[in-house]
């Protein structure tokens, strides 16, 4: 089985891959069917919003373990524009563009761990995370 | 290729949705709803979503936009079949399809289409 996939992300049919990478990976590490829609919809929203915001990224995801704790982890980058206020960004409803605002803090309410980092001109990262128990 | 056949029903249409979709497709169903609609047309329109896994903040924004659209056209939409843990999903992201009609299965749709558009079925073959 493989512990890490790689996706490159440049265009919205790439979102569809990275969403099916992510469920057949949870599947394999044995997250629940309801479990598994949730980290396949987190890893759209994060994936969409590369492709809305900085054109292309990447989506790296992977088994994780800590303390003996089995989980995923999912890693969404992107060298755009970067988000000037990432608190305003993460309130429901915001959007500067196009979309429902709902994306990052969508996402962010999916999994159990979010964490997002984002430089003005350098590109965002969000690194979340779910416990398989 | 046509991403997601749509059948002509009596006075409705229905798409069924046969596998997961891409946001180019759903644009694509949109088109050409809009243009079947008005074709033959069509007083309601079934979307069947059943084997979606996931339909997130870019799905609902079509269907809602879709069913906004078609209403404009003069027919009522109903989507049909979204799963549990999908529909749990939905909640969990804050996603409605308000304003938009939703049904069980295919059969409550046809029944929530009849109610609405107060058509006895078969009319229009």
């Amino acid at each position: 089985m493989e512990n890490e996939t790689l996706t490159d992300i440049h265009s919205a049919a790439d979102i569809v891959t990275a969403r099916q990478r992510g469920r057949a990976l949870a599947l394999e590490l044995g997250f629940s069917g309801g479990d598994v829609t949730l980290i396949a919809a987190a890893i759209s929203e994060v994936a969409r919003n590369i492709v809305d915001h900085a054109k292309q990224g990447r989506i790296v995801m992977r088994r994780i373990n800590e303390k003996g704790d089995p989980g995923i982890q999912i890693i969404a980058t992107d060298e755009g524009p970067g988000i000037p206020d990432v608190a305003q960004a993460m309130q429901y409803g915001y959007s500067t563009r196009k979309g429902l605002g709902v994306g990052l803090p969508g996402a962010k309410w999916l999994m159990d761990e979010f964490d997002i980092v984002s430089r003005v001109g350098r590109g965002t990262t969000v690194i979340m995370k779910k416990w398989l128990s | 290729m046509l991403q997601v056949p749509i059948l002509k029903q009596g006075g409705y249409l229905i798409a069924s949705i046969q596998s997961v979709l891409s946001d180019a497709d759903l644009l694509q169903l949109r088109d050409n709803l809009a243009a079947r609609v008005g074709e033959f047309r069509s007083r309601g329109v079934i979307i069947d979503v059943t084997v979606l896994d996931v339909i997130d903040s870019f799905a609902t924004r079509m269907l809602r936009a879709i069913a906004h659209m078609l209403k404009l056209r003069g027919a009522e939409t109903v989507i049909v079949g979204i799963q549990p843990d999908v529909a749990f999903a939905m909640v969990q992201l804050g996603l409605t399809l308000e304003g938009v009609g939703t049904a069980l299965d295919l059969e409550e749709g046809l029944a929530y289409l009849n109610s609405r558009t107060k058509q006895t079925p078969g009319h229009g073959k």
